[in-house]
């Protein structure tokens, strides 16, 4: 049980930092886990090449992610829509390919032997690494909340909607989606690093295509652009495979029949606009005001 | 120089099959401007189909037929259930959906034929050829006859009857198609049927081509041929086939000549970046 939520926390935290990117400023990723993986293995690498702490590895691990998501941001802003989805893709298979392929990276033994977190002297597990988690994920809300109410975000939201009269109006699109991309992926390393400590192994095979698949489903069926939609996803997501364990062989198949139903009856996420909560929630909230 | 021939011969194979499974992509991103993944599992189906029928009736023709036809319904129950209700909303909400049917069909295919590889010891009834020196094995003549003849169809449906006019009208514009008395749902419809039925074709010939077929035989193709009908300009159907054809090609002779670190998977990936920052309509593709 522990186990299950402190990943689901984690991924939670990821797919914030994509809901950053897709859902304030309209850019669509599919290649998430690439992000995710390059803040695992910047932490891996300092975990048990330089023989860093957590702490000590996290402000660089952010400071590396950002900076690759800068500069694999650059190429994307260039593309939009469609393209951009496809070049996003692409994106994620090369990463992964470099991460097998390459020796530094571990190749395909990925790396293993990397430390559990230790705070004051304690080192951190079961229970206590799924507060850590929880500690950040709320940081990380309280991020995404602050951006919410911010002008940056206010920017996003003309970029999103309708780029050209935003730009008209003297709102750069490229500094802002840049700015999105960059947030976005320093929270996934942020996201990553957390995993590959307390995974302790890691291997390309982790941040594979059909994980960015996933944090984008846990993404639109939360609801994008919105507070909570990224939790509430990728709990539900992260809860069903759980409950479907006993089906064993079937398993797979019916989570992913469940996924389409709701991608094809809710489109709009679960707490998106126009969705079914919303219209059973919204007059609850408006009575209460 | 004869094993580069040899490279060369293998290499335009490969472009073929690629180039067949990309003009599906092609044809229903042209009409529908959405990313069809799931034609790579229309794909894994045919191929599963045509195998099935073949050890039913030891006749390779009634296979293809057979297949044509089960992937034809296949595109059809893909587009009238998913795609079009979800046409309005932004392209990533039916793209996820296409990756879940992806992924279901896999599992329905694993759970069907069983997790392991199956051979497909079809022989095709093409002649072999020796040209100075140079083999040119029934296998490979087949796919070369096979791609052509399909592309012929394809060109002269598209191009010189009212069916093509209708099409092409429709993926210019699919409201204007409609107001001039097209039923355009019916022609989406078609391109899905085609461009299905040209999918069981590619999932029979790489069975044959391999000799094996199992579940997550469509995984590679999926993604690489929305790189290819990037590289190709999206959309065009041209530019698809001439993508693919490079690829094919590209792919052989750098993994048979040039020791790279890399898979060759990621090199499609690699090559459409690359034409994105070169010329970001594509190579054949333009610009809207």
């Amino acid at each position: 049980m522990i186990t299950i939520g402190t990943l689901i926390a984690i991924q939670a935290i990821a797919v914030c930092g994509l809901n950053v990117i897709v859902g304030y400023a309209g850019q669509i990723s599919l290649g998430h886990a690439a992000f995710f993986g390059i803040g695992a293995y910047t932490a891996a690498l300092f975990a048990t090449k330089a023989g860093l702490s957590f702490w000590a590895s996290l402000p660089i691990v952010i400071a590396i992610s950002a900076l690759i998501g800068l500069l694999l941001g650059l190429p994307s802003i260039r593309v939009r829509e469609d393209f951009l989805a496809i070049t996003t893709i692409g994106i994620n298979f090369i990463v992964e390919a470099i991460f097998r392929y390459v020796p530094f990276f571990g190749g395909a033994l990925g790396i293993g032997g990397i430390p559990k977190i230790a705070f004051y002297g304690v080192r951190l597990k079961g229970i206590s690494f799924f507060i850590l988690c929880l500690v950040f994920l709320f940081l990380v809300i309280g991020l995404c909340y602050w951006l919410k109410k911010s002008w940056a975000s206010l920017a996003c939201y003309a970029i999103r909607e309708e780029e050209q009269a935003a730009s008209t109006l003297g709102i750069s699109p490229v500094k802002f989606k840049l700015l999105a991309f960059v947030i976005g992926t320093a929270i996934a390393g942020i996201g990553g690093s957390l995993y590959a400590h307390y995974m302790q192994f890691i291997s390309a095979g982790d941040f594979s295509f059909p994980i960015s698949v996933g944090f984008l489903s846990m993404l639109v069926l939360g609801g994008m652009g919105t507070l909570w939609g990224p939790v509430l996803g990728t709990l539900i997501l992260g809860i069903l495979p759980e409950i479907f364990r006993p089906l064993v062989d079937y398993r797979i198949l019916l989570y992913t029949i469940l996924l389409l139903i709701m991608i094809r009856f809710q489109p709009g996420g679960l707490l998106g606009e126009g969705s079914a909560m919303r219209r059973i929630f919204e007059p609850l909230l408006r009575v209460k005001r | 120089m004869q094993g580069l021939i040899e490279q060369l011969l293998n290499g335009i194979a490969m472009g073929s099959i690629y180039a067949l499974v990309t003009l599906g992509l092609a044809l229903v991103y042209g009409i529908m401007r959405i990313l069809h993944v799931a034609h790579a599992a229309v794909y894994t189906v045919g191929a599963y189909a045509g195998l099935y029928i073949f050890h039913g009736t030891g006749n390779l023709f009634l296979a293809f037929i057979g297949a044509m036809v089960l992937c034809a319904i296949m595109g059809i129950i893909i587009e009238r259930f998913l795609y079009y209700p979800l046409m309005k909303y932004p392209p990533f909400v039916p793209l996820i959906g296409s990756i879940t049917v992806l992924l279901a069909i896999e599992e329905v295919c694993r759970l069907v034929a069983g997790p392991y590889i199956i051979t497909f010891p079809a022989k095709l009834p093409f002649p072999e050829a020796h040209i100075g020196g140079i083999f040119i094995s029934s296998t490979l003549m087949a796919v070369y006859c096979i791609t052509a003849s399909v592309l012929f169809i394809l060109w002269y449906i598209t191009t010189k009857t009212s069916l093509g006019l209708a099409m092409r009208a429709t993926s210019q514009d699919i409201s204007m198609a409609s107001a001039t008395g097209i039923n355009s749902h019916m022609i989406v419809s078609i391109t899905f049927i085609i461009g299905s039925a040209i999918a069981a074709i590619a999932g029979i010939l790489v069975g044959i081509y391999y000799n094996q077929v199992y579940p997550t035989m469509g995984t590679v193709p999926a993604y690489k041929t929305l790189a290819l009908i990037v590289v190709g300009g999206l959309g065009s159907v041209p530019g698809a086939v001439v993508a693919s054809l490079l690829l094919g090609i590209g792919e052989t002779i750098l993994i048979g000549y040039a020791n790279i670190p890399l898979p060759r998977d990621a090199l499609a990936f690699i090559a459409m970046i690359g034409v994105l920052m070169w010329r970001s309509e594509g190579i054949m593709g333009s610009s809207r």
